[in-house]
């Protein structure tokens, strides 16, 4: 019993270098998590400031684009997102998928980040702002060096939590034809005979860069947290 | 130095300045006192337009600030402002507090913000907090900080928004003789406060505010041994 199941893990494994095959899928959703995060702060970070500010001033308009934005990322699913936006939009059949992917998956966090960073802006004493710009400092000013890096802290837990969800969610990349890890351990299965062995895998390598991430993450917080002390 | 002209300020239906027509001359120290609600911190709050009037102007060393078209954190770098809830930044250690401003701004080196600040630092006796945290402070400390974080900007004019109405008792002498100091120096100042005996000692006058209107204003002395408006004879009868 013991042995077949270190022979079909030894299968799933070993063999034709199937090791090799993990690692590229690895690294394409390493690839894709990654770009996507940093385009999912970007946009989240220009969206919750662009709906912070709109309210006390005459560019309603852009908020409304905003909401629109939120709101059809959030209400519709991950994977249809990903369908169409593949299928639609990249249209030229030589575009690259990883791209197409780390786009997508980063347009669609994006959305999540904004609604975490506006709670944290909201979170922050108006008082702040007030002593920022009695100052002399101007409003974009100020929100990047005084009422940001608090509001970043006080939703870091937050914004770990939507960064583990996207490394997850990438397992969906397999329909628009990137062989990330999920569909690389397809991929091996389909050799083998014997799925289970390569998902298990897979799974322990999902396990892995999430455990990561969140030591990261912890790692991080501590050393924000300085200026709370007492 | 300082000249509002009609000053009108209202939220929705709520007129909260009705129309102030005041001139603060260099180094004068105003003192505003008046009931809650009557128009005190707003009228101090319109002086750098952290609150925009609704109506009249707001003229600053001959200039309209008022105008659209002006730069107004240009003209804020010359109002330094001191607020009730101190406002330090609690994610900068009491240095980087007082050196941001001047530095992000241009205004001076590294460097020297950094001497400024050590000066400034000696001057309130706290050196050995430059590298403390806010949340390390005590009030009193606190706000000393945010006192001379804005005077690292070298402000023509100092705005005290009733900076000891956050302090436990025992820490307002502190902040309120940090404050006599500047008057001393002849900084120009314009206090919203319910210290009365600060009032006394330290204004070149005061202004009454009631029902956002300034309805009487005198010397210390005048004002509290004679005051003649039925309202503020009241109110004194109250907290004296």
């Amino acid at each position: 019993m013991l042995v077949n199941l270190y022979n079909s893990f030894y299968n799933a494994l070993i063999p034709g270098q199937r090791y090799l095959a993990y690692l590229d899928g690895l690294k394409v959703t390493l690839l894709i998590s990654f770009f996507a995060i940093l385009l999912g702060i970007a946009i989240g970070i220009l969206v919750a400031v662009i709906k912070v500010t709109a309210i006390n001033s005459n560019a309603r308009w852009l908020q409304a684009i905003c909401n629109l934005y939120i709101n059809i990322i959030r209400g519709t699913p991950l994977m249809v997102q990903l369908l169409i936006i593949y299928n639609l939009i990249f249209t030229s059949r030589n575009t690259n998928e990883l791209v197409v992917g780390a786009v997508c998956f980063g347009i669609n966090s994006g959305a999540y980040v904004a609604e975490i960073i506006r709670a944290g802006i909201e979170s922050i004493d108006r008082g702040q702002m007030e002593a920022g710009r009695s100052l002399g400092l101007n409003y974009v000013q100020t929100m990047r060096m005084i009422i940001l890096p608090q509001a970043v802290r006080n939703i870091l837990p937050a914004l770990g939590n939507e960064f583990i969800t996207l490394i997850k969610e990438t397992s969906v990349a397999g329909v628009i034809a990137v062989t990330d890890l999920t569909k690389a351990a397809q991929y091996v299965g389909s050799r083998t005979w014997d799925i289970l062995p390569p998902l298990v895998i897979a799974a322990i390598c999902y396990l892995i860069m999430v455990i990561g991430l969140s030591k990261l993450l912890s790692i991080f917080e501590r050393r924000m947290a300085k200026g709370d002390r007492h | 130095m300082i000249v509002t002209k009609n000053l009108q300020k209202s939220f929705g239906n709520h007129m909260v300045l009705n129309g102030i027509d005041e001139t603060i001359q260099k180094g004068e120290k105003v003192v505003v006192i008046g009931p809650s609600g009557s128009g005190k911190s707003t009228f101090l709050r319109c002086l750098n337009l952290l609150e925009t009037p609704t109506g009249g102007e707001i003229w600053f060393e001959g200039m309209n600030i008022t105008d659209k078209k002006t730069d107004i954190n240009r003209i804020r770098c010359k109002m330094g402002m001191v607020f009730q809830q101190f406002n330090l930044f609690p994610h900068l250690s009491v240095l980087e507090n007082i050196t941001l401003a001047p530095v992000k701004l241009g205004l001076m080196t590294k460097e020297e913000a950094k001497e400024k600040a050590y000066e400034l630092l000696q001057r309130i006796g706290l050196t050995e907090k430059a590298e403390a945290y806010p949340n390390q402070l005590s009030g009193g400390q606190k706000q000393r900080i945010a006192i001379i974080r804005a005077l690292a900007m070298n402000p023509d004019v100092m705005l005290f928004d009733e900076p000891t109405s956050a302090l436990d008792p025992e820490m307002v002498g502190e902040v309120l003789d940090l404050m006599a100091q500047l008057a001393d120096e002849g900084m120009t100042m314009v206090v919203v406060t319910h210290e009365m005996r600060f009032a006394r000692k330290v204004a070149t006058r005061i202004l009454f505010m009631d029902e956002g209107k300034i309805v009487e204003q005198n010397t210390p002395e005048e004002f509290f041994d004679h005051p003649s408006h039925p309202r503020l004879k009241e109110f004194l009868s109250k907290i004296l």
